[in-house]
């Protein structure tokens, strides 16, 4: 006897809505960039992957947010939604609270400061870095950009090398022309 | 390490369920199923090592699955009126009451719903296994209940 598909999620939503998880994923499977995996906590996003490993990924997020990981489609929801009219070229900017707590200081500065390079423009690893805090800094946020757990949402595509060079993609340089095409930053 | 709850739901639904289902059946053990695990989820932060999940899992299940019996409103069903925790002893209850089944059926649902046996301990008893001592016990119950109504 195997568990229904109805009776396995009225347990995930369930599980869910006791707000006793530490973190839940889904994967949604078919976006213009191939298959994510897009990870929530109680304080947002936490994670998107390109081409999951799921259970690495599990492993990953187990080890940051605690054991009581499950994936679950409901607290993905409004993410899922955004990204959803984001591909569809329908949204220039996410309106969710993503957590960046467990990283390093450094790390979540940057990232912060990346938010707010806007839908269709790019910047280079020099200015973010000078913004910052260090000019001289450009590898480390190249580093940091690489580390991005939350692309597209934290929009590390839009960083391009000084010379106007795409440079590098955690996801692959494909996906990073990809989505600058979508945005209408890249011709 | 503790696995990620995914794993490890992932690792025991189907037994669960079926260990659920033998003693509740329906809609009673998809209930039970998800308060199992709802209840694993409560404990599993505080979950010391992971050795020996699939009994503890299997544990909350036969807790869950003794409760759900046990809080049957009377003429629900045939069982629950045999819980009584405040009358006199339940198998003392079910003598009169089974009294016209065949001695292996009584056997069966005297032991399982009086006593609290387990299908392999009835079937132990009754020199047969765990699979003959739930059939009769269910027949038992089945015919039980047509003299009932």
């Amino acid at each position: 006897m195997t568990v229904s598909t109805t009776l396995d999620e009225r347990f995930r939503a369930a599980a869910a809505a006791t707000g006793l998880l530490d973190a839940a994923f889904d994967i949604l499977p078919d976006t213009p960039i191939g298959e994510l995996l897009v990870g929530v906590t109680d304080h947002g996003v936490c994670r998107i992957h390109f081409d999951p490993d799921p259970e690495r990924e599990l492993e990953s997020l187990a080890r940051q947010f605690g054991p009581r990981v499950l994936r679950s489609s409901k607290p993905v929801d409004r993410v899922r939604k955004q990204l959803d009219e984001y591909f569809a070229g329908a949204r220039r900017g996410f309106e969710v609270d993503w957590d960046i707590r467990w990283l390093p200081a450094y790390n979540q500065r940057v990232l912060s400061e990346l938010a707010r390079v806007e839908y269709g423009t790019t910047t280079t690893y020099g200015s973010l870095a000078a913004v910052t805090g260090n000019p001289r800094a450009a590898r480390a946020i190249g580093t940091v950009m690489n580390r991005n757990p939350i692309p597209i949402v934290l929009p590390c595509h839009r960083v391009v090398g000084a010379n106007g060079n795409l440079t590098g993609y955690a996801g692959g340089l494909e996906r990073k022309e990809q989505l600058l095409r979508l945005e209408g930053a890249m011709l | 390490m503790i696995p990620p709850f995914e794993t490890f739901y992932a690792a025991h639904r189907d037994e669960v369920l079926r260990f659920l289902s033998s003693r509740l059946g329906g809609q009673r053990a998809e209930d039970a199923f998800q308060e199992t695990f709802l209840r694993a989820l409560r404990a599993y932060d505080r979950l010391e090592h992971a050795e020996h999940l699939r009994a503890w899992v299997l544990t909350i299940a036969s807790r869950i699955a003794i409760d759900d019996v046990r809080r049957r409103k009377p003429h629900d069903e045939l069982p629950d009126d045999i819980w009584h925790e405040d009358a006199r002893p339940a198998f003392e209850e079910l003598a009169p009451l089974t009294d016209g089944l065949p001695p292996k059926e009584r056997a069966a649902v005297v032991l399982r719903y009086g006593y609290g046996l387990d299908y392999d301990e009835i079937g132990s008893a009754l020199g047969s296994n765990e699979q003959a001592a739930r059939q009769a016990a269910s027949a038992g119950v089945r015919r039980l209940r047509k003299e009932n109504t």
